[in-house]
Order: structure tokens, then C-alpha cells, then sequence
């Protein structure tokens, strides 16, 4: 008899023949707060769908308390108290906090009608278990990310869980929320219920998990007590390679050249509060900072997309107006931005058409798209990029993500772009990708002379290829980092600090 | 273990083969809708032409065919275009309608009682002010769409309404009759032998087809449709062409009043209502996705003629118009079962 | 929400002072005959769109119900002519039948084909309304030959008042079954879990399917209802005009749908109340029956219902923005 609740043996599952997962063994026991890490991509949501029933293993055994389950359903998985809580979180937004609450217990228990009395009670005691206080008549879409978080961790005890599985729980969370989402979690462990984190941000996890499990392109790569590991080496784990040596440093500029962007005083109204940044040539600004420090309004304001920014924004020395995209665009500003398939990319359409889409103007003749020339444009980036596809006409949505990053970005080159603004350049990139993506980046910075601003969480990508990183808090820049000099642990300590 | 980071490897998550080659059979997986509904059309033509050969493949038929499909044909390409942005047109045949009544109310008003005798001056003014019409009944669905951001089903729902009801405020119920002579050649003349109506239909669906397929218009067109927020971060101007699409959708539905008034010399607020699913089903037929993104011009002309041979075949056969009705309907959901099956195929 | 956030209460202060606004152009819009009139040109539109704020709460639109309730009325009376029988209640129970069966397969295309239900109710009214005309008839049934039990059941009122000149007026007893029925949506949405699951559908398909609700069932449930109380008010339509036409309800979807939109329902699911329809329904009745009283022409009542819809959706769409922005 061990103390695993839930263990994988030698766990594979194929899909259209790659490896998604490779012999993967991992026990999950009672009551324990484990970590699973790994980027985007090392197989992680694999195991989520895999422990709850979604995906059956191809080979392998699942065992829940030392049995062996035959065919694991989402019905049996539920069954069995594992409780997955997804990163959209899977609430209604349109019902009131008590419902989402109760619909669970409900629909247990097979119930014909509702009673509203009860429903309140229901959630009252799931909120009280977890020693919080939420409107209950409140739509939860009316709720702040953080109390929507904490209704359905409420929900997933309420039906009956001894494992909670958080895939990226922290994702949108603010420092302070992050510490509430831990005392929480340390609450439902008094109850003997196990928490699985699935992250690849590990830094909180570190304070919280007992033990670890790294997993990296399909396999479990380490696993052991969290005592065993540093960030450095979880990250080592994780990427598969040390941070390289090779800092990036601008290439020398004469200083009599206007910087390509110089912004003094520039503000959002409730997100920036008076920024000053310099970008020049060849630089490889990073911005760091929490979701909500103001980071993304910053670049947003940029390119054009808060026309309610004030302060001023010079261009090679010329005062920019910056109302809508298209100046932005005129400017040669480009904008990569955070979430890829919804705000970066049209699926459907073709490669070509995808990298075109911002500078169809410059093909066009006359009235009509000259396809000669778009195919020729096209392909030149194609093969200048090195993006693996089939052919220009290939549907976008085909290719990997690290391949859709660059036609993303070679959108913006063709549109003559002097300032690359990029907001997490490599999330769900693998790791080969990942590396590509930074060389391109490091190209066009050194050899064409853009200015990039490259905001990201991902400490030792900022530390590596920026010749300085900017800290973000509540609308400011509270902190410089001269490139060379920052380190791994300077940098935590002073993001740690931002309350 | 470490993984190499030299960036020849990285590419190597597709692999890319060789870009010549199966050019046909990349036509055929591109364009599969449109090689289907060919295979439909001829399939509905064999069969109508088996079953009574000496009355569907007269040459009569078929012209009349190309005087009575232009109308529907406009109105699918129309409601096609506002379903390229995920949208759709609900008040094209109130904006057809409106059209015609407008222009034969200044008919009346030009020569009262005699407006039948009227000259090409008047025509063509008649023809101007319809197509105004269209112009700003299609401005006022896409100012409604792009700019105060109502859901196009419940816009053009109102608005429909609103040209219907202007149409039967005009007219106070019965159809305007008495259009000039110049006019119903719009609807009822040959030019060297073929349908005025047709010309006008093929010409306009070539114009519609070119924009679509070679501008820079049609290109951002599709892309908004696809993904209208990352058509937002691309720097594309989506109020403004979205705008633009509706304003296009009312002047070919206006055309399309023309021709309807043309045919049947006469204008009513109510005319053609069994158009407008007729167009739905068209332009779904005719490989459009209604949620954005995909569709042509040729498909949905294929789809059209395909459904035109059908009714004028089951007319022949003397089934009831209503019957016709039904096997639209049924038409269209089988066609989109087949679809259903086909994609499952593919995937599984 | 607070009170006075709800769409209702925003509908009912409309409802009100369009009421006080028809009242003061003309009185008479007071008078009991006029009110009685109003409450029974409700009853019908009003049914049929309990049930598409159903399929609109489960994020749905359904614009078959009008070829439904056609389909169900003429086949029903059709079938009571052939035979001879005057029953009334199992005629009913026939065409509410009839609507839900026709609802089923609208469930079933949506369901299996995965297509939007704009395209397939439009197939499946296309379907309903070629069939019915094509293959049973197309000639209306008059008063003479209709079944004298169903115009006699039509014309049951509540309430009978005689004026002093000897004419009569009444309050028709449909308003109770409309009344009962709008209850019973209301209880059904409000307290059972099939109800709630329309809901919980409407705001987040994948969510529902994945705390366990039956999906397939929810689906069922909204168009099969919508499709037997389109059936049921088919009927009882043709007893209240005394005649049935297969023809009837042309164009009716646009006056229910934008009934059911003006009463706060969302097109994109989710949300929507029995008491906003009720509210919308009315609201769009009395300003389409009081132009006369307003002494203005009727040919201009589908003006003023378009003006209705496209504006009440502009202040909603701009509510919203302003919710987000």
C-alpha cells in the first residue's frame, strides 16, 4: 500500500503520429501539493486530459488508490474526485456566483428542480470552507479574474474532490491574488486534498509545492522534493539547456542620431502613469512587470490602439501622432501581440496572405493585387524567415506555433518596420522554435537596425537577449536592468518585491 | 540531454517538402465545394433532361431560365459578401422592393397616369434614384453594423422592416404598374440574342468576382471575416470596410429590384419574399461560410443555376411550386449534412 | 443586478410612457374595449414567443416556428373537417404535438450538422411550409366549414360587458391560457435544472457540456418547445379569425423575434425573462394597434416596428460597449 492517489505507469498516447506523450510515469499522492512543470507544448495538458478521462493512453496503466482503472472517462474520472480546473476557468459568466456554486451538487445528485434557498446555502458553506466572502447574487462575468478563480476552486470541492488539478492558475493573477490563491490552496490541503499545479511558471510554485515533476517534449525529464531544486535548475530542466553566455549587446550607434522612438510623459488613463522610454537603434529594450502593471497598455498606446494615451511620442525625432493602427503602422511601428491565434493570426488563410495582410497596399497595382509580386514577396520571406511550409498558399493554422510566430513577425517586416514591439515572442513556442525566434529577433535588431521592445515574463529570455529590461509597476517604470550586469536572482528578488 | 539550440534544427517541425507538383489536386482539395456543386448541377441537368427530354432540354427553357435567375442570383452574391464578415442581409429584398417602388413612384409622379409612355431621360433618372436607394440603404446596414456595433441579424432585421414598410407607405398596398419601356427592357430585353438580365448578372458577377479575388479590397474582405480582431491588430481598417461591404450588398440588391420590376413591369413592397431564404440557401450552397472568411462568386453562381435547372425541371414535371419550395429546403440541409460527413471524413 | 439596472424595468418604463404618451394623442386608448382588444392581440404572438426566448436564452434563433404553427393549425383542421370530429382538447394536444415533433428535427439538424440555426430553420421552415402547401393544400378553410367547436372555444370570454348602446365586448379567456403558459415557462426557466441548463448553454456551450449538463437534452428541450407552442398557438389562432389558412404567419418570426429582443433577451444567449417578453411583446403590440388611435396611417406600422427594433438594439449594443469599455 503506498499513498498514491493517482498514478501513471508508462504512460504514451499518439496523436496523427507525433509523441505527445513518452512513457510518462507520475503518482500524485493524498493530500500532497505537487508541481507539474514544463513549457508550452512539454506535454503537460496531455496529462490534464489524460487524468480526466478526456484522452485514453495508448499504452500504459492509470491506477486511482493503488488500483487499476480499465477505462478511464470523464464520468469515472469525476467519479473518483479528480477535479480539473481549466484556465478559462469553465464558469457562467451570466449566472449568479451561488449558482455556478451549486450546479454541481445538483447535477450530482441528479436533481430535477432548483431551490434558491438552498442554492444560497450550498455556496455559502463552499466559500465558508475556503474562509471567504463573495457576493452570491453577483453574475460572475461582474467578478475580478482572482474571485472568479476562487468560485471555481469552491465548485471543484463541491463535488466531493480529493485532487484539484490548476492548469496555469496564475496566469492572470496580480501578486496579491497570486498569495491569496496560495493560502487557499494551503486551506484545502488541511482538508487532505491534493492540489496538482500545472505551470511553467515556477516561481510561485516553488513556495507552495512539496514535490516536483519536470516534464520536457513528451517525458517526465526529473521529479523529487521541491528541496532538490533551485529556478535554475528547473528552468534547466525545463528548456533542456543552460542560459548561453552570449548577453546581447547593442551594436554601437552614434549618438547624434534621433532615437527611433523617445516617449516622455506618456500616460493611459487607469494603466500607465507617466512613462519615459528611449529606443534606439539596434536596441533590444525588455519590459517585465505583473499582468496588470500596465505593460500591455503601454505598447497598446503605441501602436495605436489608445487613442486616449497622452504625453508625447517622438518618431527619428519627429513628434508622432498615434490615433489609430494605421498610424502606428505609418510610423513603422509593428506590434507582435500577446495571444497569437486570436489577435495575431487568421487561421484559414493562407501563409501568403497572412504575412500580407498589413501591406497589400504595396502590392497592389492599380486596382488589383499583383499576385506575381505578392507570391515573389511572399516567398522571399518565406524562405528568409526559413518557416517550414509547404507553400505560400498553405493554410496558416497548418504550420507549428513556432513557425506561425515568424510569419507574424515577417508580416511586420514587410510593412518597412523600424520598431518591433513584441509581447511574449516565444509563449507556446517549442523549444527549438524558441531559439530561432531570439536569432531573428537579435537579425533584425543588429543587422537592420530596429528598435524592439520585447515585453515578456520569461526571466532568463529578458536577461539573455535585452541590452537592458525596464520593471513595470502599477503604470511606471520602477526599475532599470543594464544588460550584462542583472542576474537571474536580482531580477527575482525585485519582481518578489513589487506588492 | 541538452538539447542543441543551433537554429539549422529548428525548422524541422514540418518537415517542407517540394513545392511543385499536384497542382490539379490542389485545385480540386481548394476548390472541393465548388467541384461538387459542378457535380450536383450536371447530376440535377442529367436527371431533369432523362426524365422528360423533349421539354427540359428545349431551348426555350433554358432561356427562360437566363431571364428568371439574374434576380436571385444578385440577391445570393449580395447576401453573400455581408456573410464574408460573418454578417448577414436580411433586408435585401426591403432594399429590392424599395428600389423599384421608389423609382416607379417618380415614374407617376414624372407622367401621371401615362408613365408607361415615358422616355430613356426618365429611365435612366428612374435608374439612378434606384440605385441610391441601394447606396443608402446599404450605408445606413453597415453605419448600423460597423460603426454602432448591432449584431447584423437584428439590424438588418429593423431595417428591413423599415424599406418594407417605406415600400408599402409608397405605394398604400397594390403594385405600381406602368414602368417606362426602357425599363422593363432591363427585365424582358435580349441584347444580341441573350437576356438583358443575364448579361447584367454575368457582368456584375465578374465585377463582383474580380474585386473579391484580385483587390486589395476582397483580400481584406476575407481576412476580416476570418479573424476580425487580429484584422484589428494587422492595421486593418475593419469599420471602414465592413461598411463598405454593406453599402455593395444594398446596390446589388437595388440591381436586383430593378430587374424584378424590369421582368414583371410592375413594383410592390412585398414582391419576391420567398427570395431571401432562396438567397440564404444559395449562397450557403454555393461554398459560403456564414461565419465569415470564405465564399465566391462562382460558387455561388454555380448554386444558383443548379437550383434554377432543378425548379424549372420539377415545374416541367408538373410538380406544385410549393413542392419546389420544399425541395429547396431540403436542398440546402442535405447539402449541408454532406458537408458534415465530408469533414468528419477528413479529420477522422 | 439591481432593480433598476433590469432590462425589464427599463422595458416596463418604456411600455409606460409610450402608454401615457398613445393615452394623451388619444383617450380612447383607455377605453376598456381598446385595452381588451390589445390584451387579446397578444395572446398569440405572445406564445410563440415563450418559446423562442427559450431557444434564445440557449444562444440560439429559430425562424421555422411560423411554418410549425401553420403546418400544425392546418393539418389539425384539416384532419377535424375529414373526420368530423368537434372535440376541442385532443385537437389541441395534436398540434402541440405536431410543433414538437417539427421542433425535434430542428434540434436534430443543429445538433448533428453543427450549423448555425439561422441556415437550418430557414431550411426547415422552407421544408415545413413546401410540404404543407404542396402535398395537402392550399385552399383556406372558412368559417363554414370549420369545425364550429373550435370557433365556439375561440370565442369563450372571462369577462362580458355590454355597453349602453346594446353592442357587447369581452375579454377573451385565451388571455388565461396564454397567462398559464408564460407562468409555466417562467417556473420551468426559474426552478428546474433544465431550465437552468438553457442558461448555463447559452452563456458558455463548452462549460455545460463539461460540468455534466446532457447538452444534447438541452437542445432538445428549447427547440422542441418552441416548436409545440408555435403548434398550440397555430390552433388557437385559427379558432380565435375563424378560419384556417395554410399560408397564415408569413413574416411572423419578425415580429416575435423582435418582441422577444425588445423584452432583454440576448441574441448571443444567456440571458432573457418571461416577464421581459411579456413586457416586449406587449409593448410591440400596442404601438403596431395604436397608430389608428394615433391617427396615423397603418401602412406605416411596419415603419415604426423596424424604427422600434433597429433603435432598442442600438441602445443595447451601446449599453454593452460602455459595460466593457
Amino acid at each position: 500500500m503506498t499513498d498514491g492517489l493517482i498514478e501513471l505507469r508508462h504512460v504514451g498516447k499518439r496523436f496523427a503520429g507525433i509523441r505527445a506523450l513518452d512513457d510518462v510515469s507520475l503518482t500524485v499522492r493524498r493530500g500532497e501539493i505537487h508541481c507539474l512543470a514544463g513549457e508550452n507544448g512539454s506535454g503537460k495538458s496531455t496529462i490534464i486530459k489524460v487524468m480526466s478521462g478526456v484522452y485514453q493512453p495508448d499504452e500504459g496503466d492509470i491506477l486511482i488508490d493503488d488500483a487499476s482503472v480499465k477505462r478511464m472517462t470523464p464520468a469515472e474520472s469525476v467519479g473518483r474526485g479528480i477535479q480539473v480546473i481549466y484556465q478559462d476557468l469553465s464558469l457562467f459568466g451570466n449566472l449568479s456566483v451561488a449558482e455556478n456554486l451549486a450546479m454541481n451538487r445538483y447535477l450530482k445528485e441528479g436533481r430535477r428542480a432548483v431551490r434558491w434557498g438552498e442554492t444560497r446555502q450550498i455556496a455559502r458553506a463552499a466559500l465558508d470552507r475556503l474562509g471567504v466572502e463573495l457576493d452570491l447574487a453577483a453574475d460572475v462575468e461582474s467578478l475580478p479574474t482572482s474571485a472568479r478563480q476562487i468560485v471555481a476552486i469552491a465548485r471543484a470541492l463541491q463535488a466531493e474532490a480529493r485532487l484539484i488539478i490548476m492548469d496555469e492558475p496564475t496566469t492572470a493573477l496580480t501578486r496579491n491574488e497570486v498569495e491569496r490563491l496560495l493560502d487557499i490552496t494551503r486551506t484545502i490541503q488541511r482538508d487532505g486534498i491534493a492540489v496538482l499545479f500545472v505551470s511553467h511558471k515556477m516561481r510561485e510554485m516553488l513556495e507552495i509545492s512539496e514535490r516536483l515533476t519536470v516534464m520536457r517534449n513528451g517525458k517526465v525529464v526529473v521529479q523529487g522534493p521541491i528541496g532538490d531544486f533551485t529556478e535554475a535548475s528547473i528552468t534547466r530542466h525545463m528548456t533542456g539547456h543552460d542560459l548561453s553566455h552570449e548577453t546581447y549587446r547593442r551594436p554601437a550607434v552614434t549618438e547624434t542620431v534621433p532615437p527611433r522612438v523617445a516617449v516622455e510623459g506618456l500616460t493611459v488613463p487607469g494603466a500607465v502613469a507617466g512613462v519615459d522610454l528611449t529606443l534606439r537603434p539596434g536596441d533590444i529594450i525588455g519590459l517585465s512587470g505583473l499582468i496588470g502593471s500596465g505593460r500591455t497598455e503601454l505598447a497598446l498606446a503605441l501602436f495605436g490602439m489608445r487613442p486616449d494615451h497622452g504625453g508625447t511620442i517622438r518618431i527619428d525625432g519627429k513628434e508622432a501622432r498615434l490615433r489609430t493602427v494605421g498610424d502606428a503602422i505609418r510610423h513603422g511601428i509593428a506590434y507582435v501581440p500577446e495571444d497569437r491565434l486570436s489577435e495575431g493570426l487568421f487561421l484559414t488563410q493562407s501563409v501568403s496572405r497572412n504575412m500580407l495582410a498589413s501591406s497589400l497596399d504595396a502590392v497592389t497595382r492599380g486596382f488589383t493585387v499583383d499576385r506575381a509580386r505578392a507570391a515573389t514577396v511572399s516567398d522571399g520571406m518565406i524562405d528568409a524567415m526559413q518557416i517550414a511550409t509547404r507553400s505560400g498558399e498553405t493554410p496558416v493554422g497548418f504550420l507549428s506555433g513556432g513557425n506561425q510566430q515568424r510569419v507574424v513577425i515577417a508580416r511586420w517586416l514587410l510593412t518597412q518596420a523600424r520598431v518591433l514591439i513584441l509581447n511574449g515572442p516565444t509563449v507556446g513556442v517549442d523549444v527549438g522554435s524558441k531559439a530561432e525566434i531570439h536569432r531573428i529577433i537579435r537579425d533584425l535588431a543588429t543587422e537592420r537596425g530596429l528598435a524592439v521592445l520585447m515585453i515578456s515574463d520569461d526571466v532568463p529570455e529578458l536577461l539573455q537577449h535585452c541590452n537592458a529590461i525596464l520593471l513595470m509597476h502599477r503604470g511606471r517604470i520602477v526599475q532599470r536592468f543594464e544588460g550584462g550586469t542583472a542576474t537571474e536572482d536580482s531580477m527575482g528578488a525585485a519582481l518578489k518585491a513589487l506588492r | 540531454m541538452a538539447l542543441k539550440t543551433t537554429p539549422t534544427d529548428a525548422p524541422a517541425t514540418t518537415p517542407a517538402p517540394p513545392k511543385t507538383g499536384g497542382d490539379l489536386r490542389r485545385f480540386f482539395n481548394q476548390h472541393d465545394n465548388i467541384v461538387q456543386l459542378v457535380a450536383i448541377t450536371a447530376l440535377v441537368f442529367v436527371v431533369m433532361a432523362a426524365l422528360s427530354p423533349d421539354k427540359f432540354l428545349r431551348y426555350y427553357n433554358f432561356e427562360s431560365i437566363s431571364f428568371i435567375f439574374p434576380e436571385l442570383g444578385l440577391l445570393s452574391i449580395a447576401i453573400m459578401l455581408a456573410m464574408l464578415t460573418g454578417g448577414i442581409d436580411l433586408s435585401i429584398v426591403g432594399v429590392a422592393n424599395l428600389a423599384a417602388v421608389l423609382a416607379g413612384t417618380l415614374f407617376h409622379h414624372l407622367a401621371p397616369g401615362a408613365s408607361a409612355g415615358l422616355g430613356l431621360g426618365s429611365a435612366l433618372l428612374g435608374i439612378g434614384l434606384a440605385l441610391v436607394v441601394g447606396l443608402v440603404a446599404g450605408a445606413l446596414n453597415g453605419f448600423l453594423i460597423a460603426r454602432l456595433k448591432i449584431t447584423p441579424i437584428l439590424a438588418t432585421l429593423g431595417t428591413s422592416q423599415v424599406f418594407t414598410g417605406l415600400a408599402l407607405v409608397l405605394t398604400g398596398g397594390p403594385a405600381l404598374v406602368g414602368f417606362p419601356a426602357s425599363w422593363t427592357f432591363i427585365g424582358n430585353g435580349k441584347l444580341f440574342g441573350v437576356a438583358f438580365p443575364f448579361i447584367l448578372f454575368a457582368v456584375l458577377a465578374a465585377a463582383i468576382g474580380f474585386v473579391l479575388s484580385r483587390t486589395a479590397f476582397g483580400t481584406r474582405l476575407m481576412l476580416i471575416g476570418t479573424n476580425a480582431k487580429a484584422a484589428v491588430f494587422a492595421g486593418l481598417d475593419t469599420d471602414r470596410i465592413v461598411f463598405q461591404s454593406y453599402v455593395l450588398t444594398g446596390l446589388l440588391a437595388s440591381i436586383a429590384g430593378l430587374i424584378l420590376s424590369g421582368r414583371t413591369n410592375a413594383a410592390k413592397s412585398d414582391y419576391g419574399n420567398s427570395y431571401l431564404l432562396q438567397a440564404v440557401l444559395v449562397a450557403v450552397l454555393g461554398g459560403t461560410n456564414p461565419a465569415g472568411g470564405r465564399g465566391s462568386v462562382l460558387g455561388v453562381s454555380i448554386a444558383v443555376l443548379a437550383l434554377m435547372l432543378l425548379s424549372s425541371g420539377f415545374q416541367i414535371l408538373r410538380f406544385s411550386n410549393f413542392l419546389i419550395d420544399f425541395i429547396w429546403g431540403g436542398f440546402l440541409l442535405l447539402v449541408i449534412a454532406i458537408n458534415v460527413a465530408r469533414n468528419r471524413k477528413r479529420l477522422g | 443586478m439591481s432593480l433598476l439596472r433590469r432590462p425589464e424595468t427599463i422595458v416596463a418604463l418604456v411600455l409606460l410612457a409610450a402608454m401615457l404618451g398613445i393615452g394623451f394623442v388619444n383617450p380612447a386608448f383607455w377605453s376598456l374595449d381598446n385595452q381588451f382588444g390589445l390584451l387579446k392581440s397578444n395572446v398569440i404572438t405572445g406564445i410563440m414567443a415563450l418559446g423562442v426566448l427559450l431557444v434564445m436564452i440557449s444562444g440560439g434563433i429559430d425562424v421555422s416556428f411560423p411554418a410549425f404553427a401553420a403546418a400544425a393549425m392546418y393539418l389539425t383542421v384539416h384532419g377535424m373537417v375529414q373526420t368530423g370530429y368537434t372535440g376541442v382538447a385532443i385537437p389541441f394536444v395534436v398540434a402541440t404535438l405536431i410543433g414538437l415533433a417539427l421542433g425535434a428535427f430542428n434540434a436534430f439538424c443543429i445538433r448533428a450538422f453543427r450549423m448555425i440555426p439561422l441556415i437550418v430553420t430557414l431550411g426547415t421552415a422552407s421544408v415545413v411550409r413546401g410540404l404543407l402547401l404542396g402535398l395537402v393544400g392550399t385552399s383556406v378553410i372558412n368559417i363554414n366549414k370549420m369545425p364550429p367547436q373550435l370557433i365556439e372555444f375561440g370565442r369563450t370570454d372571462m369577462i362580458d360587458i355590454t355597453h349602453t348602446d346594446g353592442t357587447r365586448f369581452g375579454l377573451t379567456a385565451m388571455i388565461l391560457v396564454y397567462g398559464a403558459l408564460a407562468l409555466g415557462v417562467h417556473l420551468v426557466l426559474r426552478y428546474t435544472m433544465i431550465g437552468r441548463s438553457l442558461y448555463a448553454y447559452g452563456g458558455s456551450p463548452e462549460s455545460a457540456s463539461r460540468v455534466g449538463f446532457d447538452t444534447r437534452k438541452t437542445l432538445l428541450f428549447a427547440y422542441c418547445t418552441a416548436g409545440a407552442l408555435a403548434g398550440f398557438a397555430g390552433l388557437l389562432h385559427a379558432s380565435l379569425i375563424w378560419l384556417a389558412n395554410p399560408r397564415d404567419f408569413v413574416g411572423f418570426e419578425l415580429d416575435v423575434i423582435a418582441a422577444v429582443v425588445l423584452g432583454g433577451a440576448s441574441i448571443f444567449g444567456g440571458r432573457g425573462s418571461v416577464v421581459g417578453t411579456l413586457l416586449g411583446v406587449f409593448l410591440l403590440i400596442m404601438i403596431k394597434n395604436s397608430l389608428i388611435l394615433m391617427h396615423i396611417d397603418t401602412t406605416w406600422q411596419q415603419v415604426v416596428v423596424g424604427a422600434i427594433i433597429v433603435c432598442s438594439t442600438a441602445l443595447t449594443a451601446w449599453r454593452d460597449r460602455k459595460r466593457v469599455g
